[in-house]
Order: C-alpha cells, then structure tokens, then sequence
C-alpha cells in the first residue's frame, strides 16, 4: 500500500496550528487583490507527523546502511553539527542585522574563510555560492573577468577532460566558454600530448578534478599545470575529491588558481536529499579582487582585550552577487564545528582513512570485477558492472541488486569514460566489517550474474516498491497533485 | 571519534592492500608537494566545540532577544515544532539526491508534494524541485526566457522595485552571455513601470519581470502589464512573497508565465540569511526548457504508484555542456520543511498568517503616521512591508532603537540614494500590538529631541 499524498489526506475544516488571536484592530483589506480560496490541504498535527514519518521510512540513509555512492563522499553526519547549527543565536539572526551585533555570525565565517585557505594553500575566499556548481560558476565567471580585466578577450575556451562531472562544461556553457574536451590516457591521466596540442592563445583555462572522477591522482599534476599557465590559462580545481587530500597535498600548492569546495561533502554537512549544500570557493591570491560580493573581513583590528571587528567587504573588480544576503551560513556553522573537532590530526586522518578504505575494497573486488585503470586509488575507484561471459546484465541490474542486500548502490554510468561505471567511494567512516559485508554482497552478486541472471535483472525484489517506470513519467508528466477544483 | 579503525584493522587492511603503512598509499602524489605543513588547531572535544560555538551564536543578539521589524525579503515568522522535528528525521537529512528511486520515495513523494502545494498555492500547472534562493531562481528565469526564444531575443526588462540582491545576482548570472542586455529604467515610482515598459520593450524583449508585492510592500495589479507583455511577444515573470498568496490573489491571474520567489518564509529559520530555498513555478508547455530537478509521478512493475525524477534530459549530468543550467545540489531539506509547514498551518492556517500580517503592517502604518514628522510613503496596497520618511537621521534612530532592543527596519539609503531618511518596516505575527505600541514610542521619542 503506498503512502497517500498530503492532498488525499487532507478533510475540510480541520487544522493543525492554532494562531493567537489577533490583538490589533482590522484594516479594509484590499478586495481588488483578495484570492477566493488557499488550495491547500487541511491536517491536523497528527496527520501532518504520521505522514512525513511513514514517508521517511520509505528511504534509505547513511543512517541506515552502507552508502557507497561514489563522487558524493557519503560520509557519517556527526549529530553535534546539527545541535550548534540551531542554537537561536545563529538561527534567529536576521541577514540585515546590524554588524555589531552579528559579530558571533561574522566570526564563524571569517574562521571557516581562514580554515579553509590553509587547508587547501589558497589565499582568500568567499564563503557565498550555495552548492558546487554555484561555486563552479563563481570559478567560470572569475576565469572570463580575469582574461577580460587583462584585456585578453580572445581566451575564451576551456579545457575540460572527458572523465569530468557534468557540471563542469555546464558551468562553462554559463560562463560564456567555448568547450574543449581533453582525452584521458590508458593510465587514467589526462592525455598529455592533447593538452599540448590544443593549449594556445585562446586557452581561458582548464578544468581539473583531482583525484579524477575514476578515483586517480592525475600523475602529471605538475606538467599539466605548467603547460597550461605558460598558455597564459588559469587552472581550475573541482573540490569534488577533496576528501581525498586533507594533509597529503594542498591543491594551492600544486599551482592550481581557484577551486570550489563542497562542505556537504568533505566537511561531513547532511545531503538533506539533495541540499543545502554549500560551495566555498578559494582562490590564490592574484585573484582576491574578482571574489564575489561581499566577504567577510576584519574592518577594524583588535589587541589583548578587545576582539576585532568583523564587518563585510566588497572586493574591488568582484564579478558580483552569487545570490542573496552571505552564503548557506547555517551550513556554514555545521562545517566549522566539524573542522574544529578534526583539526589538523583528525583531517589527516579522514583522507588517510578515505583512499584506505577505497583500496581495500578495490584490491577485493578487482577479481570479480573488471578494473579498468588498475593503479592504488584515492578515495574511490571506478569498475565495471559488466562481464564478457554473460549477456543482458548491466551495471544497472548490479546497482538493483545491492539493494535486495541492504546497500545502497555506487554511483552508476558515471564518469562515461569507463564502459557500464559503478564508481564506489566508501569514505572513512565506515568499518571494517562494513567493507567486507559489502565485498561479500558484490562477490555473490557476481557468482549470480553468472548462474542465476534474473535475480539481477528483475532486482530489486525487497523495496518498497520496484522498479519504476520512467517512460510513462516523462510522458504523462503527472508533476503535481491538485485540488479538487479552484485554483 | 568518526573514523571506526583499530590499529589491529588497518594492519589487516594494509596486509591485504598489499602495502605496508597508509604513506605509501600516496606515491603518485609528487614528493615535493606531499604531507604539507597543515597548520591547524588540534582537534577538540565534542564538549568543547559545543561550548566554543555556544560562545559563538552568544555573541549576536538575536531577533528572539530583539523586536524586529526587519525584513526586507527575510521574514521572522513563526515555525511549528514539527517542522524541525520532522527535518532531523536522519532518514530525510542523511539521504542523497534521490537518483535511486527504489529506496528514495520518501525523498522523492515530499518532493512531488512540495511541487504540488507551490504550483497550488502560486495557481501555476508546474514547479520544479527547488532552487537556491529567490534571487537565483529569478536569474535562471531570465536565462529560461532567452534560451526560450532560441537566444534570439537577448533583451530582459526589470522592475527597479525587485529586490536589490535579486537585480545584483540576474546581472552576476547573465554578464557572461554577450547578447543579454538587461534593462532597468530609473524611475521613482512603481506605477510608472508599466508606461517605461512601454518604451523599453522592443522585439528582441524576451522577459519582463517584477515583484509583488514589491521590494517597498506595493501590491500593484499587473494585468496590464502583462497584456502588454504578451502582445509583444515576450514572457511575464512575477518574483512573490508567498506568505501573501495567503490571501492575495496570484500573479497567475494576471497571466504570468513564471512566478518565482524566496520560500525562507514558508518553514525555515531566518539563519543569517541561508540556507533559504528558490521555488520556480510555470506553465506545462515551457517544462522542457527550465532549469532543476522535476518528479513525476509513475508506476513501478506492480502497478504500484511511485515517484521518479523526471524529463533528467534537460540536466548537466546528462546534456553537459549543452545545459542552459548546472544545478545539481539543490535544496531537498528546506523542500521538505516548506510542505510540513504548509501541510501544518493549510488553507485556514496561511490565511490567518497572510491576514495578521497584513493587519499588523496597518495598524503600525498608522501609529507611526501619527508620529510628527513620519509620513508613511506608499501610494498603493501594501501587505506586511512599508516605506516610512523619518524627520532625521535615519542611523541614529536606528541605533537609537536598538538600544532598547529593536530592529527598526531596513534602510533604503543603502540601495536607492535618493531614498534619505527612509525605513522599510515589516510586520509579521510573531509582532504583539505591545510590541507595536513600543516600537512606535520609540520612534517618537528618538525623534523628539
């Protein structure tokens, strides 16, 4: 039986929250303007309690299982983050306030800004873009502004390898640059000899993610850098894979000159099921002036006995506002209690822990599955969920058929440069038995794949529900469910 | 503390990786760049961060401290417990993106949902999953248009009376696109929008776009303006206050063909600005040209009803370079607070808010009317936000307040410099007529000098 929707539920004339009573005399209302009706349903506490708990139960989690959902870092939300993110002090704080008395506010961002910089070797910030695509974004459009701040308006292309996330050439698209996509090796690095080729003149940039997106530490970093730069183009850094590098290299350091950095990924910030997340960006210092507006600074100094004064500053050549008011700062707040836990040893430790985590199950399945780029990984690596010897399974049915064993299944069909992908990132939370529970289930899997096909192809077969049509939902477009009648 | 590693485990971990310590797990990473200096504290306490945080959020006064009149597309309302209660929920907050929809229906339903109450509450066919904020949904709206008219029309016409943050990110998101000119004339009157539309508009108008009730509280009908919009072949974008749709009719009736806004008022925590949530609403026949995640609704092998995502064609993961949009990271959770919060207070509930609102933001409107020297500057319906001209210095009658507590308003001076001495003061049910009656006093007595 599944879950009605809030509309079928819903019974005229009930309610569930009681206002005061208005205590103000009453004012005409404008009767040009008043709507007939609210089409809303109408429930009480209960109805509204029960509903959103019966639908909760119909997901998995990471506190539910294993979620070895590769480039996504679905790593264990510590719950502390969640009590300092709700102390009425940060939540009841209005973004106009005046700057005096917002300066507990200020003072979180303006360490997390700080935090991060040193973290990652790059000197200065913007906690603003709200995701790691807006943080992307801010990367494009500080690319242009700065090739067109120089008066070199002929940069416009951008170099983007194969094996990168789709937001990287859709950010390029909003950018206002040209796409040109880079090879990747037969040792999963980006072709060399292409990059060569193809820099020139009107090379605005490149866009790197690394670790790649197969889990591989480009192995030519530093050449691919310098090849680039002395094009005269900037190097972006897609901050997807920072969890891979925390203490074991600062991307400012390799030479790259922006990067985003997802706080719901590596800072260990909830996914909510899709977002909030957030996007910080951090650029070396040549580019401080192109931040977006505003960031957070110290405008007035202090001593001994009085704590400087934060306020917000506008960069000079800012290429502008991301959104508004300051950023995601409740997320803001969950990072920074995460970081001050880890500190310098506890970070380490987490990507230590991450790329551990990812070998031992890689070294343990590459048996059973083919590993196309069989190099030690970082944080996780990328097989594929298909056999030479057996016909109609896919990386798909694989995926299913974790389910039927408690996991929820890596990420599938990504990156495209690998034939039918499961991209598997563990992250360091995860213990031991965890691992091999789920090596166990991906070996069986195998061995069914083999003898008993159906199992994967009609997977899963103990969820809430099966699989689902996806044709007829694009078809139909059934996108709301209505009110009867007015709307 | 969140890594479950015994030394005895990472010795059998190492042994069966074939590697004999977690150093050498790193050698395709260049020597010289590898194990950085990292200069960082050393890691605390769970009790500790605790009390460093708490340290923190008590440096701030808060509007639960102060009386707020403060608004300015932020809004103090009030949240019912279950909204939070439900959110922590880790089944909602520790999931991802609901890419596998087997184990996501929750995710995936609350969606749906969220999509039904928006597009019913805005009286539009469709809306998507979310976007980040106001101001960002507003500028993928001008991008849909353009890209609607196939980038032949690249110009796009804005009411100066959106709210400043929004016209700053439309500019941030479309100064890359050379064919985007964006225009906004410079007039001083809402009513004179329609007229200065009229000269702006030409055949390569893609969008007009306003906001209603406006940055400065008017409610104004924009039947007109549509009518005139459409005629020339261009689409009609209105950003809401969604609390007003409590009671207001919507810009639907006016024919709009988007209707956008920020959804911080409908469930979630004003939070010093974020995470706030973008809803963007249309007509059916544009649903293959907007940005964002969509459900829709399905069947599974069973015939059971489910939810999938849907029309993913039009996404970066998909279409890559040629997507018009790369969202991807949304605002799931916050999705979720605004269905609880309206399933929760539903037709009777949002009205009552809408109206107490409204007749809060009159009676202040008149008390401070009596005031001498304050002039209430609204030519037009207001909702819960109005313009007030202050007989002096607008800083040290705002500073002067919050000596006693209050946040008197927002200061237009900051945006419009025309705008002297001028307050934008909002109203919501959380405000007591003592709350009012004090605020008022206040400003006669930090003017009466």
């Amino acid at each position: 039986m599944s879950e009605p929707t809030i509309y079928e539920l819903s019974s005229e004339g009930r309610f569930g929250i009681k206002y005061p009573d208005l205590d103000v005399p009453e004012t005409k209302l404008p009767d040009d303007f008043l709507r007939e009706d609210v089409p809303l349903p109408e429930l009480s506490e209960l109805d509204v309690i029960r509903h959103f708990t019966n639908l909760s139960s119909l997901n998995y989690s990471i506190d539910k299982g294993f979620y070895p959902l590769g480039s996504c870092t679905m790593k264990y939300n510590p719950r502390i983050n969640e009590v300092t993110a709700r102390f009425q002090g940060f939540t009841n704080t209005h973004p106009f306030q005046p700057i005096d008395t917002i300066q507990g506010n200020l003072a979180v961002m303006y360490f997390l800004q700080e935090l991060l910089q040193e973290i990652t070797g790059f000197g200065a910030a913007t906690l603003q873009p709200a995701a790691g695509a807006h943080g992307e974004f801010v990367g494009g459009l500080i690319i242009s502004a700065y090739h067109k701040f120089r008066n070199d308006n002929h940069r416009t292309k951008i170099l983007i390898p194969d094996s990168a996330h789709g937001t990287n050439p859709a950010t390029s698209n909003m950018s206002g640059l040209d796409i040109v996509t880079i090879p990747t090796d037969n040792r999963g690095n980006i072709d060399l000899n292409t990059l060569t080729e193809v820099c020139n003149e009107s090379t605005a940039g490149l866009m790197l993610t690394n670790p790649n997106t197969l889990g591989l530490f480009e192995e030519n970093v530093l050449e691919i850098i310098d090849i680039v730069h002395t094009a005269g183009g900037l190097v972006y850094g897609d901050g997807a894979n920072l969890n891979a590098l925390l203490g074991i290299v600062k991307p400012g350091e390799l030479g790259f000159d922006i990067m985003h950095i997802n706080l719901h990924k590596t800072f260990a910030t909830p996914h909510g099921g899709g977002g909030p997340g957030s996007g910080p960006v951090v650029v070396a210092n040549y580019l401080a002036d192109f931040l977006p507006e505003p960031i957070v600074g110290i405008v007035e100094d202090g001593n001994d006995e009085i704590p400087p004064l934060y306020g917000f500053i506008n960069p000079k050549n800012s290429i502008g506002r991301m959104k508004t008011f300051h950023g995601h700062f409740g997320i803001i707040v969950r990072a920074l209690t995460y970081i001050l836990m880890q500190g310098k040893d506890g970070l380490r430790e987490v990507s230590d822990h991450a790329v551990l985590n990812a070998n031992y199950l890689m070294v343990l399945l590459k048996d059973h599955y083919t590993l196309p780029f069989d190099r030690t990984c970082m944080h996780e690596f990328v097989l594929e969920g298909v056999w030479k010897d057996v016909h109609g399974v896919h990386a798909l049915d694989v995926a299913k058929r974790l389910m039927d064993y408690g996991f929820h299944p890596p990420t599938n069909y990504f990156p495209l440069n690998v034939n039918e992908a499961l991209m598997i990132e563990p992250t360091e939370t995860e213990n031991k038995q965890t691992l091999d529970h789920f090596v166990d289930a991906m070996i069986a899997i195998a061995k069914e794949a083999h003898e008993t096909p159906e199992l994967l192809t009609t997977a899963p077969h103990n969820t809430p529900i099966k699989r689902l049509d996806e044709v007829k939902a694009a078809k139909d477009l059934v996108l709301c469910c209505w009110f009867p009648d007015k709307i | 503390m969140f890594i479950p590693h015994t030394d005895k485990e990472r010795q059998e971990m190492l042994k069966t990786i074939g590697k004999d310590s977690i150093k050498a797990l790193f050698t395709d990473i260049p020597e010289s760049k590898r194990f950085p200096v990292f200069d960082l504290p050393k890691g605390i306490s769970e009790m500790d961060a605790y009390k460093q945080m708490s340290m923190l959020a008590d440096a701030n006064n808060s509007c639960e401290e102060m009386i707020s009149f403060l608004g300015a597309g932020a809004y103090h309302h009030y949240i019912p417990a279950a909204v939070d209660l439900l959110l922590q929920r880790g089944e909602f907050f520790t999931a991802y993106t609901p890419y596998q929809p087997e184990i996501s229906q929750g995710t995936l339903q609350a969606i749906f949902e969220f999509q039904s109450l928006i597009a019913n509450l805005t009286g539009m066919e469709v809306s998507n999953a979310s976007h980040y904020d106001g101001a960002t949904a507003a500028a993928e709206t001008c991008i849909t248009a353009y890209y609607h008219f196939r980038k032949k029309r690249g110009n796009i016409i804005l009411s100066p009376f959106i709210h400043p943050h929004y016209l700053e990110t439309i500019k941030t998101y479309l100064q890359a696109i050379v064919e985007i000119e964006v225009r906004i004339p410079n007039i001083s009157k809402p009513a004179d929008f329609l007229e200065s539309t009229r000269q702006l508009v030409d055949e390569n108008t893609a969008l007009v776009m306003v906001q209603y009730p406006d940055f400065l509280g008017n409610i104004l009908d924009y039947s007109e303006l549509s009518s005139f919009t459409h005629e020339n072949g261009s689409l009609f974008a209105a950003i809401v206050y969604p609390i007003a749709l409590g009671m207001l009719k919507s810009p639907a009736k006016m024919g709009a063909d988007f209707i956008v806004g920020e959804g911080q008022s409908l469930g979630l925590p004003l939070n010093f600005g974020g995470p706030y949530l973008g809803f963007f609403t249309t007509r059916k026949i544009f649903i293959r040209k907007i940005s964002g995640r969509i459900v829709g609704e399905t069947k599974d092998e069973d015939g059971k009803r489910g939810y999938v995502l849907t029309l993913t064609a039009r996404e970066q993961h998909i279409r890559r370079g040629k997507a018009t949009s790369n969202i991807c990271t949304n605002q799931g959770l916050n999705a979720l607070a605004v269905s609880i919060y309206l399933s929760l207070l539903g037709k009777q509930g949002l009205n009552e808010v809408a109206k107490q609102c409204f007749h809060k933001a009159h009676y202040a409107a008149s008390q401070i009317e009596k005031i001498k020297g304050f002039t209430v500057l609204n030519e037009h319906p207001f909702f819960n936000e109005f313009v007030i001209q202050c007989p002096s210095n607008v800083k040290k009658i705002q500073s002067n307040l919050l000596k006693r507590g209050i946040l008197a308003g927002y200061n237009l001076e900051s945006d419009f410099s025309s705008r002297k001495n001028q307050l934008l003061i909002a109203t919501t049910e959380q405000l007591t007529r003592e709350d009012i009656d004090f605020f008022v006093e206040s400003l006669r007595e930090a003017t009466n000098v």
